[in-house]
């Protein structure tokens, strides 16, 4: 479905991503794991167009996609849940989720159908239909979380990149959060390209994975294989260390 | 006249040119909130909005109505190509080098509008006649209601296109968070052009209702944009019914003190106004200035 090949992208001077090449199965959850600045929003932010890689090429769905700017790129199918949510605090829940769907709104898409769609995340997430209203900065984190998968949801993407959606929430809110994840790609078929500070988390979730170093792809492999590898168990998942949430 | 029948007309008056000061500022808003520069030629448009009025009616001859449509169409039209031309084609454009290329722009305007028009003052005809009606103890213009019932119609549709409006949402969401607004799929640019393009259009509009009070040459734009300004950063840069309470704020205590202290003060008040609210209270009188942007 996403075919990435040999990427480099900068920051001016600074080479955020060397030959990065990554690939991604319809319908498969993939998790990037890495530490700070590994690059690993570089990359969702490359795939978003919103920092375009100077070499390398971008395969989605077949077609080259590495020259697009982000408007294009969510009219084709990929949204990004950027990292800290990103929410509209200053707008309502509602208007969030509707700005979701702008394209859909701009290509003159039937209103029902967007109708439809809310209700849909309103399922999801019940706790967005409580506070629909609401302005969307004075919501929880874990709600904006919720918010902005939701908002990026709604324009109704083939595959979803999540930038950190466990940071800064509480154990039991991630576990909703990536419960939701799960039932995404279940019921919908979502294909999903997951970022994660959170490795073992992460690993759990996902069907594969790729660990980075200082722009490199270092490793990739079946989670399940990366979850017992000695080297990611000492580097990511911190051997005999339990996460509390895992308790 | 006694001192209440002389307030009483100090207000009418007053009320009419902030109900002006507070659409100018609205375009100030709607520009800062989409792009976070302060758009230096937005006198200027305010200026084309009269002068374009005058070109359609006395050298086109076309009726009034028709004029004014055409007029805000034009500097609508202007608003766009001055985007276009001065703020687009920017690589890396920092809201310091904006604010100067906009400081650049309206000079640039206001000579073109010279060269083209001249330096003389016009004057527009009022919209219906001017015959004064009396309200109490004061006396109103038709075209102070012209002023207020264009006015209310303006703020309020852009209110409702702020407010409902799918356009107006992403435009607001632009000023909220511009990264994420990318990445729903917003075009960024383009909602700054839409910004350039409304604020176009109420500063015409702003600029054409005027003209009959006060007449109009190719440098009124100067001080009404600065006066605009003022309403703005009194209304701490809201698009909405802050900069409205700005407007007619100063356009009230301007018509008071010059009406009871003396009218050579009059733009001296705007401007000592503008200073005390720039350094005791940044956020504009009625805060809120976080969560009321639009």
């Amino acid at each position: 479905m996403l075919k990435v090949k040999n990427i480099n992208t900068y920051y001016g001077k600074v080479h955020a991503l060397k030959n990065v090449t990554i690939h991604l199965a319809q319908g498969e959850i993939v998790a990037l794991i890495g530490a700070n600045g590994a690059g690993k929003t570089t990359i969702l932010n490359t795939l978003s167009g919103v920092i375009p890689a100077r070499t390398g090429s971008i395969q989605f769905l077949g077609e080259p996609v590495e020259t697009l700017p982000p408007d294009r790129i969510v009219k084709i199918g990929i949204s990004q849940v950027p990292e800290g949510r990103q929410v509209f605090k200053g707008m309502t829940v509602a208007d969030n989720l509707e700005l979701g769907a702008y394209l859909r709104f701009r290509s003159r898409e039937p209103r029902e159908q967007i109708r439809q769609d809310m209700r849909h995340m309103y399922e999801l997430f019940p706790r967005l239909e409580e506070r629909k209203k609401q302005m969307a900065g004075t919501l929880s984190g874990g709600e904006q979380q919720m918010l902005a998968i939701g908002r990026a949801l709604m324009a109704r993407p083939r595959l979803l990149l999540l930038d950190e959606p466990s940071m800064g929430l509480a154990p039991l809110v991630v576990q909703e959060i990536f419960g939701v994840i799960e039932r995404l790609r279940r019921d919908e078929g979502t294909t999903i390209l997951l970022v994660e500070q959170n490795a073992r988390a992460a690993l759990k979730m996902a069907d594969r994975g790729y660990v980075l170093e200082t722009g490199k792809v270092i490793l990739e492999g079946a989670a399940a294989e990366l979850l017992e590898n000695p080297e990611v168990q000492r580097a990511y998942l911190g051997k005999e260390k339990k996460e509390i949430w895992e308790r | 006249m006694d001192l209440a029948d002389q307030i009483a007309q100090y207000m009418v008056s007053g009320l009419s040119t902030g109900a002006i000061y507070a659409l100018i500022g609205i375009g100030f808003a709607i520009i800062y909130n989409s792009t976070e520069i302060i758009n230096f030629a937005q006198g200027e448009l305010v200026m084309l909005g009269g002068m374009f009025t005058l070109f359609f009616l006395e050298t086109m001859k076309l009726p009034l109505p028709l004029s004014i449509l055409l007029a805000v169409l034009a500097t609508i039209a202007s608003g766009v190509l001055f985007e276009r031309l001065t703020i687009r084609p920017l690589k890396a454009p920092t809201p310091l080098s904006l604010i100067i290329i906009t400081i650049g722009g309206s000079i640039l305007i206001r000579g073109i509008a010279m060269l083209v028009w001249g330096k003389d003052t016009h004057a527009l005809p009022a919209f219906s006649g001017s015959e004064p009606i009396a309200v109490g103890s004061a006396t109103i213009l038709p075209q102070h209601l012209w002023i207020f019932a264009l006015t209310g119609i303006a703020i309020v549709s852009n209110k409702l296109f702020f407010q409902y409006t799918i356009t107006g949402k992403a435009m607001r969401a632009c000023a909220v968070n511009r990264r994420a607004a990318g990445l729903v799929g917003i075009d960024v640019r383009r909602m700054v052009l839409f910004s350039f393009a409304i604020s176009g259009g109420l500063g015409s509009l702003a600029g054409i209702i005027v003209a009959p009070l006060t007449m109009t040459s190719y440098d009124v734009g100067i001080m009404l944009g600065l006066k605009g300004f003022c309403a703005a950063i009194i209304g701490g840069l809201s698009g909405g019914i802050g900069t409205v309470l700005g407007g007619l704020l100063l356009g009230t205590l301007e018509s008071l003190g010059a009406g009871l202290i003396s009218s050579g003060y009059k733009d001296a008040i705007a401007f000592v106004i503008l200073l005390l609210i720039l350094f005791i209270r940044p956020q504009g009188l009625f805060g809120r200035a976080q969560t009321e942007r639009v």
